[in-house]
This record gives structure tokens, sequence and C-alpha cells, in this order.
């Protein structure tokens, strides 16, 4: 089966290299494995190839992407091809200067991350000392610049109480969208998931609060409140589908449907052998997931298959061992009841944010050794 | 005099063969009528102005004044205007 809808957004992964250590990163726990980036010319190449296809939606992440030098060359290059172009960044390594160069290179838009409200908590989850102060300054830059600005918070266990004073930050901060986006469980947020996973009841004051600043704040800061989907009883329509708008480039030049991809045990495109037209339209690893044939039940005979596409796949791999399974938040799968296990295991114990394991390459190493640190 | 807002991008797309509006991560397809009316509201021509150019333009249309009218209110309402270009002509700002 081959697709003729274009992906519509492209989503370059430029360096697994990051100056902070956010124990719930989506990137995978054996990135040090991984360190032969792909060059300028070839992510100008990926670009040009995907926009061909229809890409509008051009995002920068990472790892940290300000650490590539040739970012702006890349920002610039991705403009002048008619993306939309978006930098994902905690803003660590940002200046003014940066910021000026980027906007002259035409950047449309900057996402900043913080990891919490208040600098003690912020600067612990990210294990620097300095990033909370860093991401005030650098945020205040990006408005003073005339950027359009979100700023992102990943919301767990530890820092869901202090919602009110996150749209706070983010009110003064002038912030256009703020996500509160719930931590989704890969990566090392699935390493560190028994420490992250808020209760319900914390989940419910916090959706009660999220609410309560959207009526107060009407057009002024969109506030997008992304929930942990094993709080639900249905899966998240995840990348709204396999290979529907979704493209993702691995720093490597792996081309993958979603940033979390790599876990399954297929056997994904990369940059440097084929063409973006090839890996979208016609390479087995895009099409492994499309349309519905591969489905099992309760998927098979579903009448919401067509909403949510069974969930996700690396969650349904990474919970039951089998990709093809529907996505166990979904509380029709016959393994739905590990869900609802986690979640118990997860409250009962006394965790203590002392243990998250945080990502850094040389536990990452260590992982790959098979011996974790901490 | 209607402006698309900062943080917005209208543009061509050949790939959806249709205008579309841009933002940080994310995209609204736009129908034609749609694009047509979006791609006047450039922050120099008044309402009034748009609606005699699509009335010329599409004279087999009709109703085209309240259709017009109905489109950019509901623009408004999705947060796809600055304020301050769509106040003036309103002669009224809910946030002033």
């Amino acid at each position: 089966m081959t697709d003729s809808r274009p992906p519509l957004w492209l989503l370059a992964e430029l360096t697994y290299r990051c100056p902070l250590q956010c124990p719930y990163c989506s990137n995978p726990l054996d990135m040090a494995g991984i360190d032969a980036e792909l060059d300028t010319e070839s992510w100008c190449r990926v670009m040009a190839e995907a926009r061909r296809l229809g890409a509008a939606q051009l995002g920068f992440s990472g790892g940290e992407p300000l650490l590539r030098p040739d970012l702006e060359t890349l920002v610039a290059e991705g403009r002048r091809l008619g993306y939309y172009t978006n930098l994902i960044t905690s803003a660590v390594g940002m200046n003014s200067a940066r910021v000026a160069a980027l906007r002259e290179a035409g950047l449309d838009h900057i996402q900043i991350s913080f990891q919490a409200s208040s600098a003690e908590l912020n600067n612990a989850l990210a294990g620097s000392d300095k990033a909370f102060a860093q991401k005030c300054a650098m945020a205040a830059e990006v408005k003073r610049q005339g950027y359009p600005m979100v700023l992102n918070f990943v919301i767990h266990r530890h820092n869901i109480d202090q919602l009110a004073q996150m749209l706070e930050l983010a009110t003064a901060l002038q912030a256009d969208y703020v996500e509160l986006a719930n931590a989704q469980f890969y990566g090392w947020a699935l390493h560190n998931r028994e420490q992250l996973l808020p209760s319900r009841a914390q989940l419910q004051r916090a959706e009660a609060t999220a609410r309560a600043y959207r009526e107060k704040l009407g057009k002024k800061m969109q506030i997008i409140f992304v929930v942990p989907d094993y709080y639900e009883k249905r899966p998240k329509a995840c990348m709204n589908g396999w290979g529907s708008i979704f493209l993702t480039i691995a720093p490597d030049g792996t081309a993958l449907p979603c940033h979390s991809a790599a876990v399954l045990p297929i056997d994904f495109p990369n940059v440097k052998q084929h063409s973006i037209e090839y890996i979208w339209q016609h390479s087995p690893g895009f099409n492994h997931f499309r349309g519905n044939q591969w489905m099992r039940e309760p998927c098979r005979s579903c009448p919401e298959q067509a909403q949510d596409f069974g969930g996700c796949r690396c969650q349904a791999y990474l919970l039951t061992g089998e990709a093809a399974n529907a996505d166990p938040v979904c509380d029709k799968s016959p393994h739905h009841r590990q869900i609802v296990d986690i979640i118990a295991a997860s409250q009962s114990g006394q965790s203590c944010r002392h243990d998250l394991l945080l990502r850094n390459m040389r536990n990452s190493r260590a992982l790959l050794r098979g011996r974790p640190g901490s | 005099m209607p402006a698309i807002r900062r943080q917005f991008r209208l543009q061509w797309e050949d790939a959806q063969n249709c205008f579309v509006l841009l933002y940080p991560e994310g995209m609204v397809k736009l129908n034609d009528s749609a694009g047509e009316i979006l791609s006047r509201c450039d922050g120099h021509s008044n309402v009034g102005a748009i609606v005699e150019e699509l009335a010329r333009r599409f004279p087999e249309a009709e109703n085209i004044e309240a259709d017009i009218h109905e489109f950019l209110a509901d623009a408004y309402d999705r947060g796809w205007f600055e304020e301050k270009g769509w106040c003036e002509e309103k002669g009224r700002c809910e946030h002033d």
C-alpha cells in the first residue's frame, strides 16, 4: 500500500546532545550509542524533498538544537522553502544575538521548555543550577524581539500541583500559547514511570485549574492541556494515524513515523540511503501500520477504529510485546489490567524525586552496558 | 482593517491545492471563499473595501456581504486577527 497524502509535519531532531537532563525525555535510552549526526547538506536535502511532497510545518528539536552551529543556516533554508519554522528549545545556549540571528534567518516561532514554575524544582529536574534564570531571561527576549512564543511544561507527579503558578509564570512572560503536557511514557519517561505518574486526584485538580485559567484568559493565552493517557479509557489517536501526517528524522538520519518508533522491531529507512519520497510512500517501515489490515481484535471489529487507529503502536509493543495489539490504554484491550496495575503500583510506594534517573550520556552508556546508575 | 495575527502565516499550498493558515505547530486548511477573504485581510483594506472587491470579482455570489461579515466574526473568535485593527473597525474592543 502506498499513500499519496503528503506528510504535513517534518520534525528534524538535529542532535541528541543536550545540556539538560530531564528524566522524562522522549529520546531513546540508548542515545549514547548513536553518534553520527547528519551534516548541513543532508538536512537541506531532507527539507527540500519533504517540502516537495507537501510538508508545511518544520520543527527543529533534539536534544538541544541550539548546539548545532548550522541552526541558522538550516532555519534560513527551511524558511526559503516555504515552511513554517518552529524551534523547540530549552533556551540553554541562547542569547539575544542568537535570537536576532534566527529572526533574521526567518524563524517563525520559538517554543521554550520549562521544567517547573520555581527555580528550585525547575533546576533539580533539569539537572542544571542556572537553567531557570536563563529560561526566564530568554523567554522575555524572545517576546521582545517579536516572536510568537509557546511555553511547554511537561507535567508529572512532582510539578503537577504547581499548575496555577506555571500559568501565572506563562502569563507574566506573555506566552501566546502554553502547553501543559503530561508526560507520555516512552524513552526516559518510561524508565522513570513509577516516579512520574501523577495520582488521579492530582490530575483532576490540575484539569480544574487549567479550565479556570482558560476561562479567565480567553484569547490572550491559549492553554493546551495534554492528558496522561494512562488515565483514559480510550487510547490517543497517536500521530493522527501511522504515516499519516508526521515524519521524524532522527539525528543519524533514520526516518520514523513518530519520535519513539525506533523502539519497534521494524527496519526503518535512513535518509542517507533513500529519498523522502521513497521513505514516505513506498518504504515497508512507513507502510507497516497504515490502513486497518494489520489490526487484531478488539480493534479489527471496533467501531471506533477510524477515530483512534487502535492507539499507539509503540505503547502496544512496550507494554504487551506485540506492536499490532490494541494500545492497552483501551479498556477493551485484554492487556488493560496492566495499566491499572501500573497506576496502583506507582501510587502505593514512597516515591522520591531523587530516585529519578537523569537523562544524560553517562546514564545512557551505563544502560547500554546493562548497569543503570542514578 | 482586519489583519492576520502576527503568529499566523497565510500561504498557498500546491500540495493541498488551497490556502492554509500556518501557526505554531499547526495548520488550518481553508476553503476557497475563506482563502479569498483572508488573503485580503492585510491590515490595509477595511471590511467595506474587501466586500466591494469580492462582490465585483464574484458577481454571481448571493448574500456575499453577510457571508463575509459572518466569516470575519468567526475568524476573529478563533483568534486569527490582530485585536487592534479589528477593534478599530468594529468601534469596540473588549480588551481595551
